[in-house]
């Protein structure tokens, strides 16, 4: 639990010594506080003050890296729902793969390839869950032939495990899972390989146990999966974890938590929730692009800062090359709207002046409402972006959904011709050949 | 080491919402239906039982639409062309609800014949929208209040600029209002203040918070529709009601459901993405506290209901 500036206060010399660079030591507690300076700076504190400041930062849900050449975190969040904040590590995906598939190679290096745009952001997956049951050696020197993403390892063979995590070093991997009566060699081999290990039990009070006594052997990087026999039993357990870690600041269930939707009656449902509701890592059964993306838009969505929209430069942009005689089209800067409308004409190959407005990051539709895109600001940006110096043809095309406007515009913009076009971008390449020319 | 669970204590419930009417209720609906009434955030049972489950309405038009996604259409085939073939094939689906939505080239006439073969095409209790332009809303539901006075329909939909005379007729009718904000939680509570200013009973209101589709604006709608509901159990009078959300209006208005062609291959298989877009929007909204949930996709209403099931399992 982070300590109020008095709190901390109470645990400095108080002499006011200033060589912190503070006039006093509890303008100095403040700061630390706000997490604006180093408790470093200052030489006197007592060694037991530091060890209970140092427990009073560590974050409530413990960081939990995944590591190869690429890298997934999870953990460390602060609330329960995302308006209260934001939700910052979004819960890596990963693919399921059996060890003694003989087509291993194959569907690691498909499912690595993957690559899906969603608004000028390049959507992967984030690694491979192998299943031992078959060779894990073989297995993982295949894998790394083709796939050099974290690699979560399903078994329990102690054997196995450390021939394969020797194949791994340099890497943080994810033991999965120990349990309380086999988590000891479990716990020793993480610690060896430097890996995290997923510990797993049937109620959240043997977990507690659980990973409290693994911390005692030194391990630091646990997962929890909950287990939990339906969508309602997982989703009050990892409600109850998430709650317990930053409200109750209950350090023995302050891990990131492991979900299988694979195992789920119906995947894509499970994995939903999952990553709406509080899962660190979320295994999936195979490489399906139709469900892989969707849940990719999901988690973007899902761990968007809710008070931040994600917004494009103003300006005016270039699609395949435009000429003088080339199409003007007006849109917002707003992403979403931005990347919908530039993917469209990108893709039919016509070219095309793109004007993004200054909406302050809102939807064509809400930035109307909002006051934000009006005829004076389309007309300004015209100008300030100088598009006349650009083209030949004086003609405008307004979004279908904005087309009371166009009067307006007429007035504001008297030697360009308004035109309206249709509402939705993907009719967008069609009017452009139709009505255009 | 035993743990104490950490449980909220709210102070406030979300009202009952009954709709449609038996003949033993004055209606002619096989059975009505309950939405509503919780006293927890979505499905916590360890904080407290939930009184009744969130509901699954289909989308049907008044007439055949001809810019739906020709996915839908293979899913309903000939049943579109008829609307009260369609709700029976809806039925039949596994609605508990159906929505008729009704366009701008309805009469009054036409638009309460179809309402009335609806009626008795299914035993289930409806929503009906008008088609969204406020004078022509008025002008097609109000015939069609009167006409089914009594059948405790929600009308729809009501908006800051257009409530008063659907508010009317609904009073007038022993009708449901289904009243719209855009995404924000003050004009919710305001448009609830006026309509309750009206005299319209607090027990006849569904609150529509708006939504986004899945890649669209989603996080927007998740996350006030989790304030409202936590305004709601704060004990927030003007919140508490039970909310219906639009996920297949929505998801089935995106690229990604409506194209199957010229694509970028990362979006996979179209027919399972467009069902999975409509899916998994809905799934999240049922997760943020909705009671109503309108889909278009026989696929998507089973997926949506069974995972009601599991949530509502104890
Ligand atoms: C998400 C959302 C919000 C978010 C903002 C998101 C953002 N950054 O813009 C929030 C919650 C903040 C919001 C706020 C408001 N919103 Co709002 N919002 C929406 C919502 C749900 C989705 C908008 C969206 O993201 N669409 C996706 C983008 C990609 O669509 P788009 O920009 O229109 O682009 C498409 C087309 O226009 C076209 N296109 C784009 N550019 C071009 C260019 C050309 C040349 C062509 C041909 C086509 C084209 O291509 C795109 C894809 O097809 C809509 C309802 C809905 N479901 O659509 C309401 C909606 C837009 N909001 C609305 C309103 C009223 C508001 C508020 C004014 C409410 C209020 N009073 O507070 C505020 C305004 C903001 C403020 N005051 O600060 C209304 C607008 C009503 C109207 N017709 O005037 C809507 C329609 C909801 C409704 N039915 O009432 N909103
Ligand atoms: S250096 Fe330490 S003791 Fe001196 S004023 Fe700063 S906080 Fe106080």
């Amino acid at each position: 639990m982070a300590l109020s500036g008095i709190q901390i206060y109470k645990m400095l010399p108080q002499t006011n010594c200033k060589e912190c660079g503070f006039p006093t030591c509890l303008a100095f507690a403040m700061k630390l506080a706000a997490k604006q300076v180093e408790l470093s700076a200052c030489p006197y504190v007592s060694d037991e003050s530091k060890k209970q400041l140092a427990e009073s930062a560590a974050p409530p849900i413990r960081l939990v890296t995944l590591k190869a050449s690429s890298e997934i975190k999870a953990g460390n969040e602060v609330v329960m729902f995302r308006h209260e904040k934001t939700f910052y590590n979004k819960p890596g995906l990963f693919i399921r793969v059996k060890a003694s598939d003989p087509d291993l190679a194959k569907k690691v290096a498909t499912a690595d390839a993957y690559k899906v745009n969603y608004v000028g952001m390049d959507f992967t997956i984030d690694g491979f869950a192998v299943e031992a049951d078959g060779e894990l050696a073989a297995a993982i020197k295949t894998i790394r032939t083709v796939s050099k993403r974290p690699l979560i390892l399903m078994t329990k063979d102690t054997t196995l495990l450390d021939s394969a995590l020797s194949l791994l070093a340099g890497e943080s991997a994810l033991i999965y899972a120990a349990e309380s009566s086999d988590y000891e060699p479990l716990a020793d081999l993480a610690k060896k390989h430097k890996a995290a290990l997923a510990v797993k039990a049937d109620s959240l009070d043997t977990l507690a146990d659980l990973t409290q006594k693994i911390q005692a052997k030194g391990l630091e990087d646990m997962v929890l999966d909950l287990g939990g026999k339906n969508m309602s039993e997982w989703l009050a357990r990892s409600t109850q974890v998430r709650k317990l870690a930053i409200k109750s600041n209950l350090r023995a269930l302050g891990y990131p938590v492991i979900a299988f939707p694979c195992d789920a009656k119906d995947e894509g449902i499970a994995a939903a929730q999952a990553i709406a509701k509080y899962a660190g890592f979320v295994v999936l059964s195979e490489f399906k692009p139709e469900l892989l993306y969707p849940l990719l838009v999901l988690r973007e969505n899902i761990y968007t800062d809710p008070q931040k929209p994600i917004q494009v430069q103003p300006g005016i942009y270039e699609i395949n090359s435009p000429k003088p005689d080339s199409a003007v089209l007006v849109t917002t800067n707003f992403s979403i709207t931005y990347f919908s409308v530039a993917n469209e004409v990108e893709g039919s190959g016509l070219p095309a002046w793109l004007v993004v407005t200054d909406a302050e990051g809102m939807s064509v539709l809400t930035a109307w409402a909002a006051g934000k895109f009006d005829a004076e600001r389309i007309a300004k940006s015209i100008k300030s972006f100088d598009v006349a110096s650009k083209v030949s043809r004086k003609r405008i095309v307004l979004p279908g959904h904005v087309a009371v406007l166009s009067g307006e515009l007429e007035e504001e913009l008297p030697d360009w011709e308004i035109r309206v076009g249709p509402r939705e971008a993907v009719d967008l390449p069609a009017f452009m050949k139709q009505a255009l020319n | 080491m035993p743990i104490e669970i950490p449980k909220d204590k709210w102070t406030g419930s979300i009202r009952a919402v009954t709709i449609g009417a038996t003949s033993a209720e004055g209606g002619t609906r096989a059975k009505s239906i309950t939405v509503g009434g919780q006293t927890s955030m979505p499905y916590l049972h360890y904080e407290a039982p939930m009184p009744n489950k969130p509901v699954i309405a289909i989308e049907i038009k008044s007439r055949k639409p001809d810019d739906w996604s020709p996915l839908l259409a293979d899913a309903w085939g000939e049943a579109m062309a008829d609307p009260a073939q369609w709700a029976k094939k809806a039925e039949e689906a596994g609605a508990d609800l159906i929505v008729v939505a009704l366009t701008l080239a309805d009469s009054p006439e036409d638009a309460v014949r179809v309402i009335k073969s609806v009626l008795s095409g299914t035993g289930l209790p409806l929503i009906v929208w008008g088609p969204g332009q406020a004078e022509k809303d008025n002008e097609l539901l109000v015939p069609i209040s009167e006409a089914t006075k009594g059948e405790k329909i929600v009308l729809g939909i009501c908006e800051d600029k257009n409530y008063r005379t659907i508010v009317a007729t609904a009073m007038a009718n022993g009708h449901l209002v289904q009243a719209r904000t855009p995404m924000d939680v003050n004009l919710s509570k305001q448009l609830n203040i006026l309509i309750s200013d009206m005299g319209m009973s607090k027990d006849r209101i569904l609150m529509d918070p708006t939504t986004g589709a899945l890649g669209y604006g989603i996080e927007y709608g998740y996350s006030v529709m989790e304030r409202l509901r936590l305004a709601a159990l704060q004990g927030d009078a003007m919140t508490q009601l039970p909310m219906i959300v639009t996920p297949g209006f929505e998801a089935w208005k995106t690229k990604e459901s409506k194209v199957g062609e010229g694509v970028p291959e990362g979006w996979g298989d179209w027919k399972a993405r467009a069902i999975n877009w409509e899916t998994l929007t809905a799934i999240a909204l049922v997760e943020s506290g909705a009671d109503v949930v309108v889909l278009r996709h026989p696929e998507s209403v089973k997926r949506v209901k069974s995972a009601i099931e599991e949530l509502v399992a104890v």
